[in-house]
């Protein structure tokens, strides 16, 4: 059974998915495109984070208000979200109106104007989203440490950018990064909801089909499209970096490792290893003994994000100021007692057990059929991966989850941030902000 | 397609115990979703034991006489199923989703939940931090603080003025046994609705249920609140001033209840300001507002005053809050930014809605309702949540409201509720201090 969707792709090289799925009258289209912040300018932090804001305020023959009446008329809804490594445009709409916002979309995705009132709009937007998460413990945190787990590797810098080189991206630098990344190659087109499948690839053959490809090719982009990340180099020592943020009620700490590529032939060993420790049952072992036994925290958890490079492998957790120390001294010893002992055979099985069993809940909805299909497009996965998936976390072995635990868990090696009320003896820390 | 919607049959029992049982079958997905829901919520607490409820929710998930404490949270995950819980205002829900197959596990967990959890005193000890730690967590926002502020302000007999998280005082001397009376006292079956959607045969689900909840004892029905907020008689004001970096602007109007005739002509006059935000308040409906046509959007964030704004009608048992919150552009004034808000609430009770927006706004909402039910979890968060505040009828009755509104009942709705001496403005305005 599974999934089965249909993959077709257009003459010009639209890839295009989809998939029928008739429980409630509506569709969700995602268009992705393999172009994201990864690929920002040096000095330009926050390019594809702006492009996305602007895409879609205003095409060539639409004004912004045009678009905004026309979605908005029909209930639908349409965003644009940047990542590391790809843009999507996403909607929604009841199925009578999925020729209308179609042709829209591809408006959007293949003449925008990029008018500068809307630039300088969303700029100043941008700018007041990034001012929020100054104020706050999570985000900064999180960007602390990837600043000192990458160093000068391109993973260190922010999708959303900083204020300084947000302010510095102007109108033409969003035109160039959409002329580089924008090419119908580059494009994913997956629909999925209340319409029949054939239809579907016609109406996107229709949109998409006679979008003719730019002069110069996406850089950076291999045979397959997918952009080339070198390797990071992974800290040799373990290192603590603070962002003091006294007004705050509560600290958050981010603590982890270079991870690994989405590419790794251990993958789904990870995954499980990842699930065991942080995830399952609210944080895995990290939660049984940080929030369950000594009542220290709302929340913590572990994620390993695999991407087309090494991206981090995380654990996450939010403490009050006076627990800080012991917070990290028990992800230290939970660490190493994973690489002393191993995880128990029965904490591998479960782990396995909910990855495989909760794929038919993560495929319920339009929107997550659509992003589970562009996710395993982009990757290169297979339209089948649905039906596989199982099979391949069934073959995890405990050794296999152990040796990703021994690969990467090593607490003298850990890049550890804390953001929030909390100052140590400053002798002791490297001060980020 | 969308015009011809059939009602689904939702089959209605009360077992002898006074327990409520709804059960839709859903044959899309082989997937079963259970809620176990309980009318409790904070607006049933009173002082020196605000929070309660939420707490109760979470010692909900340490262990039963038959559940061990380390069992409760991968009894389902086992299954790969997901489960969850939360407490508001008006109730407290449990829920979980897995493979049809899991059904029985589910309903043990809830019939386990509602007669058997433990109260160890020391787990009772151990979550106090926890739980003061998600009350922190809470404060590192500047919106939320905010929120806790007007809402206060608002409401100064009705318990609906207390944050569900509870105050910290009351989070530091509550004790096991103010938990354990208040779970005995609200944890009966005539308290509690439990809701199967799925991939089900509804005649066993129905025994499955007997079976596992029927030897429940029936207890009897908890008193209900009383108090009745008297009518505002002044706009109120609350101005925070703390370190921060963004500013942001808060307005609440005290508002319908939901079986009030007048809740869904606001709910449209609010999707004219803001766009329609449907009437699921688990999910959202999943997909962003449509608001970039909607007046205060217009207003504000094209015109560059704001990043933000949103506005919020919650389907509430006792009249509740219609709020306007923005976030304010960097270097703003929050006085402009009142000014021009305040300007188009005006605006929309002087000349009214037009029939283009009317009919914008109807066909927005109609689409939200949509996608409200957009999977048997949401389908039966919608059914119980319903039934804690009235009935589960109500959530086949929305569309029959909606289209029930008439242009000048919403305007009518608006002139009557968004008036100064029904309204608290807050303002949290960002200094810069030590370490800002």
């Amino acid at each position: 059974m599974g999934l089965n969707p249909i993959r077709h792709v257009l003459d010009n090289g639209v890839t295009v998915i989809a998939k029928a799925n008739h429980t409630t009258p509506a569709v969700s289209l995602l268009v992705g495109v393999r172009a994201g912040a990864y690929a920002d300018a040096a000095d330009r932090e926050g390019t594809a984070a702006l492009c996305a804001r602007v895409l879609d305020r205003g095409t060539v023959t639409r004004p912004a208000g045009v678009i905004a009446d026309d979605l908005d008329g029909r209930g639908a809804s349409l965003s644009v979200i940047a990542g590391r490594h790809q843009m999507a445009i996403s909607a929604t709409c009841l199925s009578d109106d999925f020729a209308a916002v179609l042709t829209l979309t591809a408006d959007i995705a293949r003449h925008p104007a990029f008018a500068d009132t809307e630039v300088n709009t969303r700029r100043a937007d941008l700018i007041t989203s990034i001012r929020q998460d100054e104020d706050n413990p999570a985000p900064m945190a999180v960007d602390a440490f990837a600043h000192a787990l990458y160093g000068t590797h391109p993973y260190a810098r922010k999708v959303r950018g900083t204020v300084a080189s947000v302010e510095s991206i102007r109108r033409e630098d969003l035109v160039r990064f959409y002329q580089k990344g924008f090419q119908p190659h580059a494009v994913t087109v997956v629909v999925v909801g209340d319409i029949a499948e054939d239809a579907a690839v016609a109406a996107i053959g229709k949109a998409f089909g006679d979008w003719t490809s730019g002069g110069d090719k996406p850089s950076g982009l291999s045979g397959s499209g997918a952009a080339i990340v070198p390797d990071p180099v992974a800290p040799a020592e373990r290192r603590l970096v603070t962002v003091p943020m006294m007004n705050k009620a509560q600290a958050d700490i981010a603590y982890g490792f270079v991870g690994i590529r989405r590419s790794h032939p251990d993958y789904i060993a990870y995954s499980v290893m990842n699930n065991a420790l942080g995830q399952y049952a609210i944080g895995g072992r990290l939660g049984d003994s940080i929030r369950e036994r000594q009542g220290m925290a709302y929340y913590v958890f572990s994620s390993l994000d695999a991407s087309l490079g090494a991206g981090p492998f995380t654990i996450r957790a939010g403490v009050s100021a006076d627990n800080v120390e012991r917070a990290i001294a028990s992800i230290d010893s939970e660490l190493a007692a994973v690489l002393q002992s191993g995880f128990t055979a029965q904490e591998i099985d479960e782990s396995k057990s909910y990855l495989v069993g909760s794929l038919p809940r993560q495929l319920e909805t339009n929107a997550a059929i659509a992003s589970f299909l562009l996710n395993a497009d982009f990757f290169d996965l297979g339209l089948d991966y649905d039906v596989r998936l199982p099979g391949l976390v069934q073959a995890v072995t405990l050794d296999a989850a152990n040796d990703a635990a021994r690969q990467l868990l090593d607490p003298a090696r850990a890049t550890i941030a804390v953001a929030g009320p909390w100052n140590p003896d400053a002798a002791a820390t490297q001060s980020h902000r | 397609m969308s015009g011809l919607q059939r009602v689904p049959e939702v089959r209605e029992t009360v077992l002898d115990n006074g327990l409520k049982v709804l059960v839709q079958e859903v044959h899309t997905a082989p997937l079963a979703s259970v809620w176990c829901w309980y009318k409790v919520g904070s607006k049933d607490e009173t002082p020196g034991v605000t929070g309660v409820s939420h707490w109760v929710e979470h010692m909900n998930f340490k262990g039963t006489r038959n559940i061990p404490r380390d069992q409760v949270k991968g009894i389902i995950e086992k299954f790969g199923g997901s489960w969850n819980g939360y407490t508001w205002i008006d109730q407290t829900t449990y829920l979980e989703t897995a493979s049809k197959d899991a059904l029985d596990r589910m309903l043990f967990i809830e019939a386990e939940r509602m007669d058997a959890c433990l109260y160890d005193p020391a787990d009772c000890e151990s979550e106090r931090t926890v739980i003061i730690s998600e009350l922190q967590g809470g404060e590192n926002d500047p919106e939320q603080l905010l929120d806790i502020e007007v809402t206060a302000a608002a409401f100064k007999v009705h318990p609906y003025h207390h944050p569900t998280i509870g105050w910290l005082s009351d989070l530091q001397t509550m004790t096991r046994e103010d938990l354990y009376g208040h779970y005995r006292r609200y944890y009966v079956p005539a308290n509690a609705t439990i809701v199967v959607v799925g991939d089900v045969d509804t005649d066993d689900v129905l025994k499955r249920v007997a079976a596992q909840f029927g030897g429940i004892a029936a207890g009897s029905r908890p008193a209900r609140v009383r108090q009745v907020e008297p009518e505002q008689q002044a706009e109120r004001r609350v101005v925070l001033r703390k370190e921060g970096t963004t500013a942001y602007w808060k307005a609440v109007f005290h508002a319908p209840a939901f079986a009030d005739e007048a809740f869904f002509p606001l709910l449209v006059a609010d999707a004219v300001l803001n766009g329609a935000a449907g009437l699921n308040i688990w999910s959202g409906g999943g997909v962003s507002r449509p608001q970039r046509s909607a007046r205060l959007y217009r207003a504000l964030v094209d015109g560059g005053l704001a990043s933000s704004v949103g506005g919020g009608l919650m389907p509430t048992e006792h009249p509740y809050l219609y709020s306007l919150s923005v976030s304010v552009a960097e270097g703003r004034p929050l006085a402009a930014v009142e000014e021009v808000v305040l300007k188009e609430v005006e605006r929309l009770q002087r000349d009214g809605i037009t029939p283009a927006e009317f009919a914008k706004v109807q066909a927005q909402l109609r689409a939200r309702f949509v996608y409200d039910g957009d999977s048997v979890t949401d389908i039966a968060h919608q059914l119980g949540y319903f039934e804690t505040i009235g009935s589960w009828r109500a959530y086949h009755e929305l569309r029959a409201r909606l289209e029930a509104v008439t242009l000048e009942a919403a305007h009518a709705a608006a002139v009557k509720y968004l008036t100064p001496a029904n309204r608290t403005i807050g303002w949290f305005e960002p200094i810069t201090g030590p370490g800002a």
